[in-house]
Order: C-alpha cells, then sequence, then structure tokens
C-alpha cells in the first residue's frame, strides 16, 4: 500500500464528450482509501465513462484527477501499475482456458513462468475454478466467467480495483458470490470502486455512494444519508373507497402542510410525515374526516425511492453531504 | 451454460487468502512482456485452429484449379506452369494470412479484453509486436502447407532447400510489415467481418493485378504498367528468383525496403491510434 494518500481518489471537474453527448459533464469525486464505494445510477448516465477514465482507458476532455496519489495526466504508467479494472464484457480471452489467462496475466506483469503458473492455480482454487482450468472461457457459465474476470484483475493484488457493473447479468446465486468476493477483497485492504444499476447492491455492499445522472453527480453520501436527504420520513396510505382520495389529499396537505403525492394505485397517497408524531396527527384526522384506510406504512424512503426523487429533479435536489 | 444446474455443493471460495499472499514482482521488460503475446498468439491457433484453414483454402485451390485448367494452355504444361505459379501461391497464401494480423486485433478491441491489456503497466506496443510475432508461426504453416502441395503435384525449386527457406524468409518479413497495415486497420474498422471482406476486395485486385498467375509481357502497355509498380510483383518476383536460384542484390532490397517502409509508416500510426483509442 502506498502511503501517499489515504484518499484513493481525488476527482475534480471531469468532462467527457462524444460528439454532442456530455457522457461526463464536470464530475467531482472523492474515494476513501480501503472502503467499498458505488457508483449509482441509470444506463447512459456515465458510469462507465467515468470509471474508464479514472482507469486511464479514456481521457478527459477536462478536469483533473489524483488516483492513488497519481496524477492522471502525466503518472498514468503508475496508476496503471497499482490499479485493475474488471469491464462490463468479460475482460478475459475466451479462445484461451482459464488457466492460460490468468498465467498470460501473471507473465505481463512480471512473474516467472513458475510463479506464474504457481498464481494461477491458486487463483483458480480461491475462485472455484478448479474444476474448469482446461476449459476455454467461452464455455464458462456467466457467474464463472466473472468470478475469472475478477481472479485476473487480482493476479497481482491491486491497490484500487474498479469493477464495472460486476453483477448485471447473473442469476441470484453467483451475484451473491460476486458480492461475497468483492467483501473478501475489501478486506483484504484493497479500494473498490464498483458501478451498479442495482440499489440494494449499493446498499448492501458500499460504505459510500455517488448517484450519477446525465454525466452529474447529483447527490453522495452513505446510503442512509441519501435516504434521509429525501425526506425524512413518508407517510402511505390507501384509502377503503377510492374516491374519497382528492378529499383526503386536501386534508393531508392541509395538516402536514406539505403536498400529497397521488400515487399510480388510485387508493394510494403518499406524503412527507416529517415525523412520528405528525404522522400520528394526520391518521386520526383522516379518521375524524370519515375517510377509512386499509393500510398504512410510515418510514424511511428505500434508496430506491430516494433514486427516484434524485433523478426525477436533479435541478432542486440537494446533495446529502 | 450448463454448470448452474446441477445442484453444486456450496463453492469454497477463499479469495481472501488468495489476496494476502501477493507480492508486487518486478515490471516485466518489452521483450518478456512481446514474447508473451507470442504465446498468446500461439496458443489462439492451438484453441481456434480453423481460422488458418479459412485463408489458406483460397491459394491451394488455386493453385489446384489453375496448374490444371490453364497450366497447359498458359505455358505449354502443367509441370512448366506449377514452376512459374507455385513461388505466388506461397506469397498469396502468406498475404491472406497476414490479414488475420489486423482481424485479430480488431476482435480483442470489440472484446473487453483489450482494456485488460491496455490497463496493464507493460511497454504498449508489446500486445501488437508480439501478435505479429505469433503470427510468424501461422505463416510458416501456411507456407508449409502450400510448398507441400506444391511438391506433391511435381514442383522442384531450382534453388534448392535454401532458396526456399531464404523465400520464405523474405515473405516473412514483408507479411511483418504488411501486418503493421492490417493493424492499423484492426483498430479503425468496426468489425472483424468488414476487416476481413475489405481486405479480400483490396487483396484479390491486387493478386490478379500483379505477376502471380501470368507473365507480365503479354498484357496490355497500361495495365502492364500497373502490374509492374504493384508490390505483390516486386515481392513475387523476389521469391520467385529465390527459389529459381537466380536472385538479385536488387529484387531482395525492394522488398526489404518496402517492409520498413511500411513498418515506418504504420507502427506509429497503429500505436498512435492505440494510445488514442477510446
Amino acid at each position: 500500500m502506498s502511503a501517499r494518500s489515504d484518499v484513493a481518489v481525488q476527482a475534480r471537474g471531469l468532462v467527457k464528450t462524444f460528439g454532442a453527448t456530455r457522457a461526463v459533464d464536470g464530475i467531482d469525486l472523492t474515494v476513501p482509501a480501503g472502503s467499498i464505494y458505488g457508483l449509482l445510477g441509470p444506463n447512459g448516465a456515465g458510469k462507465t465513462t467515468l470509471t474508464r477514465m479514472l482507469a486511464t482507458l479514456t481521457r478527459p476532455d477536462a478536469g483533473l484527477a489524483r488516483v492513488l496519489g497519481y496524477d492522471l495526466g502525466s503518472e498514468a504508467d503508475a496508476i496503471r501499475a497499482r490499479v485493475s479494472l474488471t469491464g462490463q464484457f468479460a475482460s478475459v480471452d475466451e479462445d484461451l482456458t482459464g488457466w492460460e489467462n490468468l498465467v498470460l496475466l501473471g507473465r505481463l506483469l512480471g512473474y516467472g513462468r513458475a510463479q506464474a503458473k504457481a498464481r494461477a492455480d491458486e487463483l483458480l482454487d480461491a475462485f472455484g475454478l478448479s474444476d474448469a482450468t482446461n476449459r476455454q472461457v467461452h464455455k464458462y457459465s456467466g457467474g464463472m466467467r466473472r468470478r475469472l474476470d475478477i481472479a485476473a484483475s487480482i493476479v497481482v493484488t491491486p491497490e484500487l480495483i474498479f469493477l464495472d457493473e460486476p453483477t448485471t447479468g447473473l442469476d441470484p446465486r453467483s451475484r451473491n458470490q460476486v458480492r461475497e468476493i468483492v467483501r473478501a477483497l475489501a478486506a483484504g485492504g484493497c479500494t473498490v470502486l464498483l458501478t451498479t444499476q442495482y440499489l440494494d447492491e449499493a446498499d448492501q455492499l458500499t460504505e459510500r455512494i455517488a448517484v450519477i445522472d446525465r454525466g452529474k453527480v447529483i447527490a453522495e453520501g452513505t446510503s442512509s444519508e441519501l435516504k434521509a436527504s429525501v425526506g425524512s420520513g413518508v407517510l402511505k396510505v390507501r384509502l377503503t373507497v377510492a374516491e374519497q382520495r382528492t378529499a383526503a389529499a386536501d386534508l393531508l396537505t392541509r395538516t402536514l402542510q406539505s403536498p400529497a403525492h397521488l400515487e399510480p394505485d388510485p387508493g394510494m397517497l403518499s406524503t412527507q410525515a416529517g415525523g412520528p408524531v405528525r404522522a400520528a396527527e394526520a391518521l386520526s384526522e383522516l379518521t375524524r374526516a370519515g375517510i377509512e384506510l386499509t393500510d398504512f406504512t410510515f418510514g424511511q424512503p428505500s434508496l430506491d425511492e430516494a433514486f427516484l426523487a434524485l433523478t426525477g429533479q436533479p435541478a432542486t435536489t440537494k446533495a446529502a453531504s | 451454460m450448463t454448470a448452474i444446474t446441477a445442484p453444486e455443493p456450496t463453492l469454497d471460495l477463499t479469495p481472501r487468502g488468495a489476496i494476502a499472499t501477493t507480492q508486487r514482482p518486478a515490471r516485466a521488460s518489452a521483450l518478456s512482456t512481446s514474447l508473451t503475446f507470442s504465446w498468446r498468439a500461439l496458443l489462439k491457433i492451438k484453441h481456434v485452429p480453423e481460422q488458418l484453414g479459412d485463408v489458406v483454402g483460397i491459394p491451394i485451390i488455386f493453385t489446384l484449379l489453375f496448374t490444371y485448367l490453364f497450366g497447359g494452355a498458359l505455358a505449354g504444361s502443367t509441370g512448366h506452369y506449377l514452376q512459374f505459379l507455385l513461388p505466388g501461391s506461397l506469397v498469396m497464401a502468406v498475404l491472406m494470412v497476414s490479414m488475420y494480423a489486423g482481424v485479430g486485433l480488431n476482435t480483442d478491441v470489440t472484446k473487453g479484453v483489450f482494456d485488460r491489456f491496455r490497463t496493464l503497466p507493460i511497454w504498449r506496443p508489446s500486445m501488437i509486436v508480439g501478435a505479429l510475432l505469433g503470427d510468424a508461426c501461422r505463416y510458416l504453416i501456411a507456407s508449409a502447407l502450400v510448398l507441400a502441395l506444391g511438391i506433391a503435384m511435381g514442383y522442384r525449386p531450382a534453388g534448392g532447400a535454401f532458396g526456399v527457406l531464404s523465400a520464405v524468409a523474405l515473405l516473412l518479413v514483408f507479411a511483418f510489415g504488411l501486418g503493421w497495415l492490417w493493424s492499423t486497420l484492426g483498430l479503425l474498422m468496426r468489425t472483424p467481418s468488414a476487416l476481413m471482406n475489405m481486405a479480400m476486395l483490396v487483396l484479390f485486385p491486387l493478386t490478379f493485378a500483379s505477376n502471380v498467375f501470368v507473365d507480365p509481357r503479354t498484357l496490355p502497355g497500361w495495365l502492364h504498367g500497373f502490374v509492374d509498380s504493384n508490390p505483390i510483383t516486386h515481392l513475387v518476383t523476389a521469391d520467385r528468383a529465390l527459389m529459381d536460384g537466380t536472385a538479385t542484390t536488387a529484387q531482395i532490397s525492394w522488398v526489404l525496403i518496402a517492409s520498413a517502409a511500411l513498418t515506418a509508416v504504420f507502427a506509429p500510426l497503429t500505436m498512435r491510434i492505440f494510445r488514442n483509442k477510446q
């Protein structure tokens, strides 16, 4: 581990345009060393472009970044020696066997013949691939390929590993295996920067999250900070008689001084209640007015809701940090 | 895709152990990484040998067709014609195979493995240099196939084994230079098949409008002029002369200079595109 920095990635104003599209549109990012950091965003948000820039694959059009303390522009080779990237598509040679892929990378990274072979065996073993040692990678299942892909990224343990949507397209079991591996990497002292479009994955796996939409970071923080930034508590009610919804919405808006939203379900309403006491008051107001409920929920918004709220109104959203 | 269905026991994943044990080795030398990439090219020949068959098939069929169909008419006897044709077939075979330098690179680019290699702390041209060195093995196999066919059909090189081996060696040098041109195109074209189509479109007319199949002296003046300036003509002339044992320094130098020129132009161009590839 380099002592140069306890910040793994420090980026300021990164921009990348492809023709008329600003794929990355002025991104600032600070990734603490030793953490699992998530870039969360929908398809086309700019996550992959940002990752590729930080991994030295794509040159930024503007902005500065230091990766592990080294300047992205002038010290790319030093960065390459310390990071590795597992791309969205298998970054291994599908014509070769799993073993050959790992030996190839071991040799390229400077291991001697015998060391490279021993390292390949060790990794295949550690990732549960020793049965598939001599099988060509195009015959691997999706989960096996992903595991080999990640193994290929740690032939020499990197200080920072970029994982671009590591679980996309995997069945739930393989997804869990990959998540286990990611946790193990972090436990081994490696900083992990992963992109995902799965909210539960960001929620479970990462310590901090940057929400990215249309090339910009629209929110940053821990998952609970992000949830809290959207609202302190959401009250959702379902009415027995759907026709009473307009009346109920008026009443809730008046009582809580916060606009009530009509949900897609014709009998449902949601609103920011502020706290449990006020939520209880609002509920009893509804009962007093003769509006019957079948059920209600009150609580922190899910990251899902936070995400929709954030990406739905990027201009008015305040970042959590 | 079969591995998931069986009720496998819980996988014993121990990546934590695999992380702890590594030490960072010293940076690999340019020579070592180039050789490693040529090892990869050899592994590709082993795993995907049919790639070779596609392109060597054409020169072999042409050798058979031209010798037995037109040989008598063109040179008086099939045996005479084969003596003239075979060095040309050899050149054609290796040139056809050489386009795989671009196809292989293009395949890497369209898959993610190119990104993996580009994030390695290595001398960057080694990926392409190594592939081109590995291709030499392909060229040798293609040459051996065509020569074996020719000898079976009755071809006898007047220049002997030495003549044949020098002809193959000269051809390899030229193919290495030409490989850089294919590499440039391999980085520019969108798909491997688009590249192959284009390579065929370039190679076929150039091969026919050369001295591979016929002696250009019988051609109309304007075409004669074109054939004489065609680089394939010069390559075939030098190889034919080597195999006949009559090569001159000028003939060989022409090919060596052309190979050096191809490398001087297309190697830096390839690396420039390689670096700026998004």
